[in-house]
């Protein structure tokens, strides 16, 4: 199929610096003139998402490859290009990106304090997680990867609520430690790849893919930087037990950055784990596959209690958020090999498994930056977040409640809504791994339901409204509810029909575990020759 | 040979080229008589000093600059049509600047290394001239002794960067140490500030005492004083008697080394060599704070790295593994430096103070490179490198060295230059005193925000030069751990140590950004000159992270640092 291709090489720049131009641009602006910025800066997120459906627009379905590759040398002396690409790992992810940002900023009009240097944040916030998304250098991966990380501590301590310093700091030493881990395992494959080269040492994603998959490197070396990057990794996701950040960090943030949280940073997590630690560890993978499932599955029912017992409703979306991308971490270890041989068994359902986490990350990105913004819906006015102090909202606010209700459910994996796809996906594909895993998980839904039925019967259902400022629960007004609107309807139509995201990552995804397979037995093979060589 | 031919030697000999070599330390000369001339003649009340002294420091720069541009493209194939002008300006010529070698009979070494600290040098002080005259210290009346003072211990700077002679290094050093004893204390009516000269000159006159005895020794054993010739000398010295601590001549090249080590750890703030510093930058104005922070350890380095070379040249054979162990001794000295750095700048209230602390640990990251540069000419071999490979290994350590000290050069002046012109404005520089800074209007945000791109690049993350430079440093090592693990122990205490950087480093940024600002503080404005100096200083920060610039960087740096490897 023949393509117009519109600036196809510049297209992913331009996703990745618009937010940046658009920040500059805001320091035009007269001090006075906040609605003018923020209407600025709206549209740079809107022109931004644009760009990203233009990438979908001239994605090509059919090939597995990374496509609209660009690549220009940036530092020679040292292998590091600027070199981006999109597959169908990263395309939907860029597109949710794109979308999540433009909502959270649509979201964004409650703040009032220093909108300028808020805004600009943002904006930056947004090239770094776009930038994360179409790296294929490593070294950039890392630039990206951590300029996130500045922003975002900006915008939780500046414009967070009372524990904000703590909550902030707390964020950005995570991400520092996982941040340095990877920068280890970063040099550990630079100097790694010089012998499969020829001596040339690289940063280049796909160079480094390619030397995984013929086992360039060698069985410990894949198992230390693999555990390197999930460490680093699983912090992002996050997975027990490094999420203990995620519930100060959302709680504390304002609710536009806790939907970007929830909605983009997790899934930097999950992105990491299956564009850089898969595919340049394949044994280190399988090696750990066991341990990843069994920790997918504590964190989902680690989470769900946890968030049972929450009284602040934010700390309840955000223990969900642990529970829920505990799915992400089973679909995506659910590698099944025979022991003996060292052939990968059943890589239909291990290819369902992550084609599932995938798309729970996706349909996580929408109910959970949802449910966050419903929660800030009603903080904006009534100014607390104690579920026990809620009730009968659906008498006061019907339409809030009624589209989050929807948004709810989404998250609760009702059939029909996003969550169920990703979830019942993942639960099937591990049942070929471990059926006792699979059990366990599955439970996992059930726990799911209790909190957040219980959570729609604390808040929306009941008799009347008896916490403070009652007067205030206005009617969301029409720009709150596009950005329901929006998501609620996203929530449906990706329930009902999952194929256009599925469509997207099929072929990647097949491609991406047959070459992990092959990666494994190659290195797996090289390692039994030094075996038999060192027991001669 | 009679006197009058030695003497009709040095004058024909390559006396005209050492003095067009030496061309840009002798404008730096004039320009400290001039401003002495100044004051005699009671012009000082018509010409204000800083305007002879930014003069003369930027005729300097060009002057290297010039050099630098001639040496590194040639001269006479530059397409630059004003450039020729000015090379012939400054009477530039293929057989005297652009050619390497030794000047004045071998006591100084003009190479591309050498060019390019002078250049950093130069550059530094017309940056921190122009800081002095923004923020006001020194007054017209000190104007010229401060400006003296500053000048000559830049010479002294870069006369040490030249060195090639035992004799120099020592000269160097001193010459570089004795003015900023001085301006520690130029606080004249403050108490800390003579406290802190104090210590800083006897701490200073013990080390060098010490530097001294060393060079002696080393001088006595070998029978020569010039770099070229230590190397050889020890090894033929050393021939097959055996590298043991019962070989007395082992035993005094030991010595030797590890008193001359002490004079240069003492420059570059190293653990336990660092005791001086806190208390002098706290003692002392922030701007010399600045400059000592940068140009001294820049100077610093490049005579150990040049020293280390000299002494470690000895081609192989038995010296190998001694030469090994050095380079792991200061591998184990750079990993408790950063992590003393690193830890003892958690409790300090004073921004000052905190950042002396920070550039303690700094000197630790960047003496990784320096350890990690003998390891890989040291030991290679013996493991199975190539000569190409530990020629690029070496040279990438060096190349690390240069970046790092590049970068930090902006970023630690920047951020000395906003504690001082914030101090200017609050009359403080206590941590808490910088509560809600940045939600001041106008410059002061500015500043802010300056300062955070600074500490950030400080702590080294993207998209700041700090986190490249570190970056290189770190790979480098991380090159030199397939020889001995040490070296990977090394990056990964690094790595641990920019955890613990973090939380000091945000805590200034927390008290401007984060914190509310103080019930009735007056409002603070300041000139738009201040900021945008800040600014200019603080743009290459960025340029030398996350631009096409950091290749130009990276590839001269590493141009420069292979001149030491041939």
């Amino acid at each position: 199929m023949e393509h117009i291709s519109i600036n196809e090489t510049a297209l992913l720049s331009i996703a990745i610096f618009l937010p940046t131009v658009g920040a500059l641009a805001l320091m035009f602006f007269d001090k006075a003139a906040i609605e003018g910025m923020r209407v600025t800066a709206l549209v740079f997120t809107g022109l931004t998402f644009l760009a990203t459906l233009a990438i979908w627009y001239q994605f090509d379905t059919s090939v597995a490859e990374m496509q609209m590759q660009t690549s220009y040398a940036w530092i020679p002396g040292w292998n590091i290009n600027y070199q981006l690409g999109v597959d169908g790992i990263s395309l939907p992810l860029v597109i949710l990106t794109g979308l999540i940002s433009m909502l959270a900023m649509m979201a964004s009009w409650s703040i009032t304090k220093y909108v300028r240097g808020y805004l600009m944040l943002f904006l930056i916030l947004e090239t770094g997680m776009m930038g994360v998304f179409l790296a294929l250098d490593f070294f950039l991966f890392y630039v990206f990867w951590e300029v996130m990380l500045l922003p975002m501590y900006f915008l939780i301590g500046v414009w967070g609520g009372p524990r904000r310093e703590y909550a902030a700091i707390k964020f950005f030493l995570y991400t520092l430690v996982g941040g340095v881990l990877m920068l280890i395992a970063m040099l550990m494959f630079y100097f790694g790849s010089a012998e499969a080269t020829g001596g040339e040492s690289v940063f280049n994603l796909l160079t480094l893919m390619e030397i995984a998959k013929e086992g360039g490197f060698s069985t410990t070396m894949q198992t230390t930087a693999f555990i390197m990057l999930f460490i680093g990794f699983a912090i992002k996701l996050p997975a027990f037990p490094f999420h203990t950040w995620l519930p100060d960090a959302h709680v504390e943030a304002p609710t536009p950055i806790s939907m970007i949280l929830a909605g983009v940073l997790l899934k930097m997590g999950g992105y990491g784990i299956i564009r850089i630690a898969m595919p340049l560890c394949p044994y280190g993978t399988q090696y750990a596959a066991y341990a990843l499932v069994a920790l997918g599955v504590f964190s989902i029912i680690y989470g769900a209690f946890a968030a049972m017992a929450q009284t602040d409703f934010k700390r309840l979306v955000a223990y969900s958020s642990v529970s829920h991308m505990g799915y992400v971490l089973i679909g995506l270890a659910v590698w099944k090999i025979n022991e003996s041989t060292g052939a990968t068994m059943g890589n239909d359902y291990w290819a369902m498994g992550v084609n599932g986490a995938m798309f729970q990350m996706l349909a996580h990105g929408i109910s959970s930056a949802g449910m966050f913004f419903m929660v800030g819906v009603i903080y904006d006015r009534v100014h607390h977040r104690d579920l026990n102090k809620f009730g009968g909202l659906m008498q006061i606010m019907p339409h809030y409640s009624a589209l989050a209700v929807v948004i709810f459910f989404a998250g609760l994996g009702l059939p029909g809504l996003c969550g169920f796809i990703g979830e019942v996906m993942t639960v099937l594909a591990t049942w070929n791994y471990s059926p006792l895993l699979a059990i366990i998980a599955a439970a996992g839904v059930i726990l799911t339901a209790g909190y957040i039925l219980w959570t729609i019967q604390r808040v929306y259902l009941g008799p009347e409204y008896k916490g403070p400022h009652p007067e205030a629960l206005l009617p969301i007004n029409g720009r709150e509810a596009t950005v329901a609107y929006v998501l609620a309807i996203l929530a449906i139509v990706l329930g009902v029909y999952p194929e256009i995201m599925f469509g997207l990552m099929r072929e990647s995804i097949a491609n991406l575990t047959v070459n992990l397979a092959e990666g494994y037995e190659a290195a797996r093979g090289l390692g039994e020759q030094v075996g038999v060589l060192i027991n001669r | 040979m009679s006197v009058s031919e030695i003497l009709n030697g040095l004058i024909y000999g390559d006396l005209t080229r050492s003095i067009e070599v030496f061309c840009p330390e002798v404008l730096l000369c004039v320009t400290v008589i001039v401003l002495l001339l100044l004051r005699l003649f009671s012009l000082d009340h018509k010409i204000p000093p800083y305007v002879i002294a930014l003069g003369g420091s930027v005729v300097a720069f060009v002057a290297v600059l010039l050099q630098f541009v001639f040496f590194t493209t040639g001269g006479a194939e530059t397409n630059l049509g004003a450039g020729e002008t000015l090379f012939s300006l400054f009477q530039l010529t293929e057989a005297g600047v652009g050619s390497p070698g030794e000047l004045f009979t071998g006591l100084l070494m003009h190479d591309a290394f050498t060019l390019f600290f002078r250049l950093g040098l130069t550059f530094f002080l017309v940056l921190v001239v122009a800081l002095t005259v923004l923020t006001g210290i020194p007054d017209n009346e000190d104007g010229p002794d401060f400006y003296t003072l500053l000048i000559g211990s830049t010479i002294g700077m870069m006369v040490a960067t030249s060195a090639n002679h035992l004799l120099m290094l020592f000269l160097g050093v001193e010459m570089m140490s004795v003015p900023s004893y001085v301006m520690v204390g130029f606080l004249k009516g403050r108490r800390s500030s003579s406290e802190a000269a104090l210590k800083y000159v006897v701490y200073g006159a013990g080390t060098a005492g010490i530097m001294l005895y060393g060079l002696s020794l080393i001088a006595g054993l070998l029978g020569t004083a010039e770099f070229a010739e230590l190397g050889p000398r020890l090894a033929y010295l050393i021939d097959g008697d055996g590298v043991t601590l019962s070989n007395p001549n082992i035993v005094v090249t030991l010595l030797g080394v590890m008193m001359v080590l002490v004079g240069l750890a003492f420059k570059l703030s190293l653990v336990p060599f660092h005791f001086w510093c806190p208390d002098a930058f706290e003692g002392a104005p922030a701007e010399i704070g600045g400059f000592l922070s940068v140009a001294s350890k820049a100077a610093a380095f490049a005579l150990l790295v040049r020293f280390l070379l000299a002494m470690t040249a000895s081609g192989g054979g038995e010296l190998e593994s001694l030469n090994l162990y050095l380079g792991l001794a200061l591998g184990v000295m750079a990993a408790v430096t950063m992590t003393f750095g690193n830890l003892a700048a958690y409790g300090q209230t004073n921004v000052k103070r905190l950042l002396a602390y920070s550039t303690i640990a700094h000197a630790g990251y960047m003496l990784m490179a320096v350890s990690a540069m003998l390891v890989i000419t040291n030991a290679a071999e013996s493991s199975g490198w190539s000569a190409a490979q530990v020629q690029d290994g070496a040279a990438r350590c060096v190349e690390g060295l240069m970046y790092y000290l590049a970068v930090y050069l902006f970023m630690n002046l920047a951020a000395f230059a906003i504690v001082a012109l914030i101090r200017n404005e609050t009359f403080s520089e206590e941590i808490e005193d910088y509560n809600g800074l940045a939600h001041h209007s106008g410059t002061m945000t500015v500043l802010c925000v300056c300062m955070g791109v600074a500490m950030f690049s400080l702590l080294g993350m993207p998209p700041f030069g700090g986190f490249f430079a570190k970056l290189l440093i770190f790979a480098s090592v991380w090159n030199a751990g397939s020889i001995h693990w040490l070296m990977w122990a090394l990056v990964v205490i690094a790595g641990l140590n920019t955890i613990f950087s973090l939380f000091y480093y945000l805590r200034v940024l927390k008290a401007m950004f984060i914190a509310p600002r103080p019930e009735g503080v007056r409002s603070i404005n300041m000139s738009g000159l201040v900021g945008a100096y800040v600014v200019v200083i603080t743009l290459p920060i960025l340029l030398m992270g996350a631009s096409p610039l950091q290749n130009n960087l990276s590839a001269t740096a590493r141009y420069v640092a292979s001149v030491l490897f041939p």
